[in-house]
């Protein structure tokens, strides 16, 4: 045999222990540490995207596009709230704390939310005074580290988040690294400046669903029974945890699929803890619906929401709004192109920074150094994201058109099929082109 | 004792008349002693107080009672239940008997006694509220405690202190043990003067010898993230 003339095998890489896979496993030989980093996950899962609307047909009357009334605003609270509140568009800013925000982002997102009639949310160290200022509904969360937490700021939120948990990691707590400890954040949280800080996993005074049902009642008495009272839990067994929450008295139920945004988490932790919003919502809709609560109780999901078709179909499968964070922080200016040199030399590329915990954000939001953070115009961000969740409201109107509905609410788990068996099964609606729904009639 | 204008029977009165009735009250005129019959262990009684009042309370109580007071000076003649004057801002909570777990948890600021004993995770999270506890403390307590002080005249239970950062504890009984990061430290004049004055304030002076105490603080050493670090 010729040795010289055979023919070479091109080099072949582990589609098992990838490029990425070999440089973790290098990262963390040199430092003996986990990877911590924000966003949400980056591998590819079972989403929104494996779903398609029908849209109208014979048998089905479309309304006209711009011109037929289709409604989009939603009441949340009716259940116990004296107070409860309504935006005009079904789509809500998620908690992000000011401390893993920048004041300026903090504003922004005020702005932004308030100009088209939507809520903004509050996060893990408290609410400042410019973004109860600029918000014009206010969610104020009531976390397991209660930093900066005080009867005055609960009085002066249009609505209480208890947060259970987080879809980006279902059961673990906090962290908020030194470098975004300033004194302003260091004073509010109670802490000493500059430390790595963590947040409790468990709330501090109540374990269990018993106890959240008298945590609940006394909320709800320091504050007069007035204020709608959210419960946000990470999608982990979203049957069981509606459930509890609506027993527990909650008058809104948060639902945070593992596709959500974090600050500040273990990678192994985003990318491996908890289950796709996709297969979140339609048991979660089940326990309401089990309960007689679908609709008195609302739903608010999020986990990688990021155009109004994802709306559109979140409320086809039966939430009544949802909530964003990485989308918000995208339209604020985060992972823009134009700041291609500066990712550049931070060791990264504009679309793949995901260093939120590190404080260094050439974007100016997630930072609290004060030379970054005032890159960030709160004005023009906040016209941006108003742009931003006009057109998500916008895109979810179109397609409920299309699907005959007056109002965002009518869209139903009918008007959708899905494109994989596995969307199939975990939305519980058929494959498209066949009547066939994986597990139907066994959940 | 004769029912005053000032007194609520919980017999017949609701939780939300008593709350409601005594959020009306405010700083300007004098909001008076209010007193708080048949409690029978209700949950959330007297939260949200936001005015220099004084309630007594005579009975035993269940949750979370004074939750998030701010200025008013609140007295159960009985035990407490879980969460006890959580979140305090200031003002004063006193129980005359036992309190149950997570007594004091993520408060502010204000004073705590406890006349009894308190049970596990006293002063969790606590973030400057001072509580004196007359009797021992169960496990975990001033777990991530933030600020403030936890001065106990009788034993802490199992890993006090675990992940502390600033708070301040003072024991005179014996310590079952000392959670991650929480070590004994040297008690100094300032140290015996910020006990002395605790000890004052829960009306202590006199009675109870500074010296007999041992400080725990934070050894601080988990103040950043390092393999070193990692339980
Ligand atoms: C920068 C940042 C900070 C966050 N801080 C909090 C927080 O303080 N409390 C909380 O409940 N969730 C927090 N979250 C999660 C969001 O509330 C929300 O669940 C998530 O962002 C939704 O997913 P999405 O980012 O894909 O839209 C944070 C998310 C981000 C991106």
């Amino acid at each position: 045999m010729d040795h010289t003339n055979i023919p070479r095998t091109v080099p072949r890489k582990s589609a098992t222990f990838d490029d990425y896979t070999l440089s973790e496993i290098r990262r963390a030989a040199a430092t003996g540490l986990y990877d911590i980093r924000g966003a949400g996950t980056k591998r590819k899962l079972p989403h929104l995207d494996d779903l398609l609307f029908l849209g109208a047909s014979i048998s089905r009357y479309p309304l006209e596009g711009y011109r037929e009334k289709c409604g989009t605003n939603v009441v949340l609270g009716g259940r116990f709230a004296k107070k409860p509140i309504e935006i005009r568009i079904p789509i809500t800013i998620a908690g992000m704390s000011f401390g893993s925000l920048s004041a300026q982002a903090k504003e922004a997102l005020g702005r932004g939310a308030s100009a088209v009639g939507t809520s903004t949310t509050t996060g893990d160290g408290g609410m400042t005074a410019e973004e109860r200022g600029h918000s014009s509904t206010l969610v104020y969360q009531y976390l397991p580290s209660r930093y900066g937490m005080n009867p005055d700021d609960l009085r002066k939120a249009d609505a209480i988040e208890v947060v259970i948990g987080q879809g980006a990691k279902p059961g673990g707590g906090g962290m908020l690294l030194g470098q975004k400890i300033s004194p302003r954040v260091a004073a509010m949280r109670t802490l000493p400046q500059g430390i790595d800080q963590r947040s409790a996993c468990r709330h501090p005074d109540w374990t269990g669903p018993d106890d959240l049902e008298i945590k609940i009642q006394e909320l709800r008495e320091i504050t007069d029974w007035e204020k709608p009272i959210y419960v946000k839990v990470g999608a982990a067994r979203p049957y069981y945890d509606t459930a509890l929450a609506v027993k527990a008295g909650a008058d809104v139920v948060v639902l945070d699929g593992m596709q959500g945004g974090t600050a500040a988490t273990q990678e192994v932790f985003i990318e491996h803890v908890g289950i796709p919003l996709l297969a979140a919502i339609r048991p979660a809709v089940q326990a309401l619906q089990d309960l007689g609560m679908h609709r008195k109780v609302q739903l608010i999901v999020s986990g990688g929401i990021r155009n109004g078709a994802d709306v559109a179909k979140c409320l086809a499968l039966g939430a009544d709004a949802v909530s964003i964070g990485t989308a918000a922080l995208v339209a604020l200016g985060d992972n823009d192109p134009a700041l291609a040199a500066d990712y550049a030399a931070l060791g990264t590329v504009p679309g793949a920074y995901d260093d939120w915990q590190d404080g260094r954000d050439p974007a100016g939001i997630t930072t609290q150094d004060p030379a970054l953070a005032t890159r960030l115009d709160p004005e023009k961000a906040g016209r941006r994201l108003a742009n931003y969740l006009s057109v998500l409201a916008l895109e979810a109107q179109t397609i409920a058109r299309a699907c005959g509905k007056s109002h965002v609410h009518n869209l139903e788990p009918e008007d959708l099929v899905s494109l994989t068996i596995e969307a199939a099964a975990m939305a519980r609606v058929p494959l498209a082109g066949t009547d066939w729904i994986p597990g139907a009639g066994r959940y | 004792m004769t029912p005053s204008p000032h007194c609520i029977d919980l017999a017949t009165a609701t939780v939300r008349e008593l709350n409601q009735r005594l959020h009306h009250l405010t700083a300007d005129g004098d909001p008076g002693i209010w007193r708080v019959l048949n409690p029978a262990g209700g949950h959330a009684i007297a939260v949200g107080l936001n005015a220099p009042v004084t309630v007594e309370i005579d009975g035993h109580v269940g949750y979370y009672c004074a939750g998030m007071n701010k200025s008013a000076s609140v007295r159960i003649n009985g035990n407490a239940g879980v969460g006890v004057a959580e979140n305090m801002m200031s003002g004063l909570v006193h129980v005359r008997g036992d309190a149950s777990q997570a007594a004091g948890a993520t408060a502010h600021g204000g004073l705590l006694v406890i006349d009894g004993n308190a049970s596990a995770r006293c002063g969790i999270s606590m973030k400057g509220i001072d509580i004196v506890v007359k009797g021992s403390i169960g496990h975990m307590s001033a777990f991530m405690g933030q600020a403030g002080t936890l001065t106990v005249l009788g034993d802490a239970g199992e890993a006090l202190g675990d992940s502390l950062y600033e708070a301040r504890l003072f024991v005179r009984g014996s310590v079952a043990s000392l959670g991650a990061d929480c070590v004994e430290k040297e008690m100094r004049d300032e140290h015996r003067a910020v006990l002395h004055a605790r000890l004052e304030a829960a009306g202590l002076a006199g009675e109870v010898d500074v010296s007999e105490f041992r400080r725990y603080g934070s050894a601080r050493g988990l103040y950043h993230f390092h393999v070193d670090n990692v339980y």
